[in-house]
């Protein structure tokens, strides 16, 4: 069971990030080191104060965490690394406030992080079960598989798709931190490299490096700081087994379900949304999570995109910070990426990508096969 | 180390090579609400009921719900190839390679009818030498 608002409250007080990029000539642990020392002096808090660290990675090995946060001063306070596929930040956060709510620390932090390679993930071509199947773990073909299955129920069309790239690449113009911040147009996403068909190149988020941290305090630690966020939601759900193959069920069940308990938890709904940063690993997704969101009905996420209603300016900002597809994937820093963006946004922080009178801002971050966080933040 | 087996192995759990029989695809039913899946489990994913789950052999026809042309894969996988999903005649949904058929938009048709054939799995072996059966989805 997720951790309850009846709790302690918990506030954000601090985040920060590096840039996300390939940084091939940086270490993981250098990368960590940059994001909880910008974190802790963003919230005034000495590293030598921090009760517990949680660390969210996926492929950094054993204890990266104590290895990144020991050279940012955090020496001797438990380090617990945290791992839940594509999710692994999100459930570093989500621990980090379940600590402070459960009043087991008054000063907690969300660290995420991960050094990526180029291409492919790595796995052994010798393994004949791996490529005589269609393509199980490739994700880029499960997605077309997606927006196959959701353009047959609904009609969703590859233009639609496409202009979720331009809107979130648009975003990350005046993102610094983004991977990737050329604008893009309609026609270059269509006509880009197909990776699998449909899907092209700038339809799929690129593989990058990069680590985030939040501050995560205590009612009165958090009296003592400037412009703290509330989390009025952190939700963590996992997938249970579904039937069959059916393509679109991974990706509604769960998210659905996650956002349905942090609208309960946080006491709000869709309509209440400002700024919201979720799981966009492809540019179908997207449009998929705007229905699991609630912030239009089920079937009509292409039209929303379409329309424009989740552009800066639009009913509600998506991907402010140019979302997984333009800012960038590094696994385990995602989830508190997502964090960094939607408080900056609240604090009004944002230079030319702010979102005017942000108040309510929602993170959605998925790891597949396991799990789903939501998390609701609030002026 | 092990010797290699004499006969292929099977790709995966649900694909049964019975001795002198024919391969087949084996779903698991839920004897309370008819709904198939794939793989052992002990609760019925869709309507709950426990302990109502059989194995059942799956029929080799279906149609084609949706694919995917995949232009780029690990090192060593053949690209493109086409990967799909298919609803199988009596239940069942399965994901699998689509082969027989150029790996072009305009040959393939969602909602195609396919049958499931059994064949090596593209000639390759593992570590231990030991050659694979897999499943495959032909144009029917
Ligand atoms: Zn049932």
């Amino acid at each position: 069971m997720e951790s309850r608002n009846d709790g302690r409250e918990a506030l954000v007080v601090g985040v920060s990030m590096t840039a996300f990029a390939r940084h091939e000539d940086r270490a993981v642990e250098e990368l960590g080191e940059e994001a909880a020392r910008a974190a802790l002096a963003d919230a005034g808090i000495d590293a030598a104060d921090v009760e517990v660290a949680f660390c969210g990675h996926v492929f950094q090995g054993i204890t990266a965490g104590q290895r990144a946060l020991s050279r940012a001063g955090i020496a001797g306070a438990p380090v617990i690394n945290v791992e839940n596929a594509c999710a692994s930040g999100s459930t570093a956060f989500h621990q980090a406030v379940a600590a402070v709510r459960g009043g087991s620390a008054k000063i907690a932090l969300a660290l995420g992080l991960e050094k990526m390679g180029r291409g492919a993930i790595p796995a052994d071509p010798g393994d004949v079960r791996l490529s005589a199947r269609a393509g199980v773990p490739l994700m880029p073909g499960m997605f077309a598989e997606v927006f196959r299955a959701h353009s047959r129920r609904y009609g969703t069309t590859l233009e639609q798709i496409a202009m979720v790239s331009v809107k979130n690449r648009s975003h990350a113009v005046a993102n610094p931190r983004a991977h990737f911040r050329a604008p893009i147009t309609v026609e270059d996403v269509l006509r880009a490299r197909p990776v699998a068909d449909p899907l092209t190149v700038l339809m799929c988020c690129p593989t990058s490096s990069g680590a985030a941290a939040a501050v995560v305090v205590s009612a009165d630690v958090a009296r003592q700081r400037c412009k703290p966020i509330a989390v009025a939601a952190s939700v963590l759900c996992s997938d249970r087994p579904g039937p069959g193959d059916d393509p679109l069920y991974m990706i509604v069940d769960i998210n659905t379900r996650a956002a349905a308990r942090a609208y309960q938890q946080a006491g709000i709904g869709p309509d209440d949304l400002d700024v919201i940063e979720l799981h966009d690993c492809f540019a179908i997704a997207e449009v998929i999570h705007y229905e699991n969101l609630g912030l239009c009905p089920r079937g009509e996420g292409g039209k929303f995109a379409a329309a424009g209603a989740s552009r800066i300016g639009g009913k509600v900002a998506v991907s402010t910070s140019g979302g997984l597809l333009s800012k960038g994937h590094p696994l385990g820093a995602t989830g508190v990426a997502q964090v960094v963006e939607v408080v900056e946004q609240l604090r009004g922080e944002s230079g030319a990508r702010q979102v005017a009178n942000a108040r309510v801002g929602l993170t959605h971050c998925q790891g597949f096969g396991g799990a789903a966080a939501v998390h609701v933040l609030t002026v | 180390m092990t010797p290699p087996a004499s006969t292929p192995l099977p790709v995966t759990d649900f694909l049964k090579i019975p001795e002198g029989g024919e391969p087949y695809l084996e779903g698991q039913k839920c004897k309370a609400c008819g709904a198939v899946f794939l793989g052992a489990r002990g609760v019925c994913s869709k309507c709950g009921a426990r302990g109502q789950i059989e194995a059942v052999r799956l029929s080799d026809r279906g149609t084609l719900y949706v694919y995917s042309i995949v232009h780029r894969s690990f090192p060593g996988v053949a690209v493109p190839y086409v990967s799909a999903v298919v609803d199988l005649e009596g239940g069942g949904t399965v994901k699998g390679n689509l082969i027989g058929i150029a790996p072009d938009p305009a040959k393939i048709r969602m909602g195609m009818p396919v049958r499931v054939v059994f064949r090596d799995a593209l000639g390759r072996k593992d570590k231990e030498g030991n050659s694979y059966l897999s499943y495959f989805f032909e144009p029917a």
